[in-house]
């Protein structure tokens, strides 16, 4: 149950915005439609079902329908808006802890006298994150996914409108930690970027090969920790490379930065070639 | 668990399938999932009969095929069963392997059920 208004929104999305305490909307998904309130709004809603009771023969209905239509449909319809207003959206995608966060905190400030940016945070609970990147000064939106183990394209859709993106612009999208279900979710990003840090184990790309082989970019964190742990880069690009052979690869450490002028250019090169 | 957001997705599909037929309920759906698709059926059909409740799929019947994965050598041309992606070419041991079959994730067909079924 919302803590705000009483509804009930067990599992449903919540959007929230640091440093606005009152603001918050839910995200309620019903037969056909999102329905969405916000608390500025009269409260009705309609999830009654309309079923037409008809008279039925015993007949199988061709559909032959990818399961995830809906969601590809909305997510063409971000990267139409993205391509529109030329605004480079990011999918960054990790098991949690790996520094995504760390990883745009550290980034974002490197960009900003280059492009405008902006990101939407996705987590299931909290907007601990989403603080961290308000006080870079960037727009910022928390989408809390309750009981939802990845964003989708509808929650980017809504996140979106509550932002101010501008244009000739750079949106970074902070996946839910989880490497397995964001990888079966086009969201309308440009590109995927799949961060590992030195501290998981370096066979994770051929345990979770779905997402590697999704993604476009893996970036290695916490490089500066290899001399203290068991872990192989060399394997691990291996790995990488075996489960997809157009995966572009990168080293960095987020908190010496080292590795970050790399990043930096690739960002840069990708803004420049949209 | 993404097999959960996965199973509503289809139910509504369904739905909406069912309405345009004009029927109130659906006895069988018929599925194509990939054996490289990211889904586990088993997971599917347990968060499938808790999504299905109250809905017009809540006594359907899932049927699954589950192709195999195919892999296409991209430097030789050979194909040959994959289980996934890092597979091997048995015929010239190159990593570039494409995926032809395997990915498949879909909705075939559902069932209208008549009345008194």
């Amino acid at each position: 149950m919302c803590d705000t208004c009483g509804c009930s929104t067990e599992g449903g999305v919540v959007l929230r915005k640091p440093g606005e305490t009152g603001y918050h909307l839910h995200i309620i998904e019903s037969d056909h439609e999102s329905l969405i309130h916000s608390h500025d709004e009269a409260h009705s809603h309609d999830h009654s079902h309309h079923h037409h009771h008809e008279e039925s023969s015993g007949r199988k209905v061709l559909l032959e329908q990818d399961v995830l239509l809906k969601n590809n449909l909305l997510a063409e319809r971000n990267r139409g808006f993205f391509e529109a207003r030329n605004i480079f959206a990011l999918n960054f995608l990790s098991s949690p802890g790996s520094g995504k966060t760390t990883l745009l905190e550290k980034i974002i400030p490197l960009i900003l006298p280059h492009s405008p940016v902006a990101v939407i945070e996705g987590d299931q609970q909290t907007t601990n994150d989403a603080e961290r990147i308000h006080a870079l000064g960037v727009p910022v939106i928390q989408v809390n996914t309750g009981s939802g183990c990845h964003l989708d394209a509808m929650m980017i859709n809504r996140a979106v409108k509550e932002l101010e993106l501008q244009n000739n612009s750079l949106l970074c999208i902070e996946n839910v930690g989880n490497l397995v279900c964001p990888a079966m979710f086009d969201l309308g990003e440009a590109l995927k970027v799949v961060v590992i840090s030195v501290t998981e184990g370096d066979d994770k790309p051929l345990k979770y090969p779905n997402m590697f082989h999704e993604a476009n970019l893996c970036i290695l964190n916490k490089i500066d920790l290899l001399p203290y742990v068991d872990f192989d880069a060399r394997k691990c690009r291996e790995n990488a490379l075996r489960v997809n052979h157009h995966l572009e690869w990168m080293e960095v450490s987020a908190k010496t930065g080292e590795g970050f002028d790399v990043w930096q250019q690739w960002i840069e090169s990708k803004l420049k070639q949209r | 668990m993404h097999e959960m957001s996965i199973a509503l997705s289809i139910i509504e599909a369904v739905e909406a399938k069912a309405r345009e037929e004009g029927a109130e309920r659906i006895s069988g759906i018929d599925l194509v999932v990939g054996k490289l698709a990211g889904i586990q059926p088993e997971s599917l059909r347990f968060c499938f009969s808790a999504a299905a409740k109250g809905s017009m799929a809540e006594s359907a019947l899932l049927q699954i095929e589950e192709p195999e994965g195919i892999g296409e050598c991209m430097e030789c041309g050979r194909k040959f069963p994959v289980s996934f992606y890092y597979a091997e070419c048995p015929e010239c041991r190159s990593l570039k392997i494409g995926i032809v079959s395997g990915e498949e994730f879909t909705i075939q067909t559902i069932t209208i059920a008549e009345e008194g079924d």
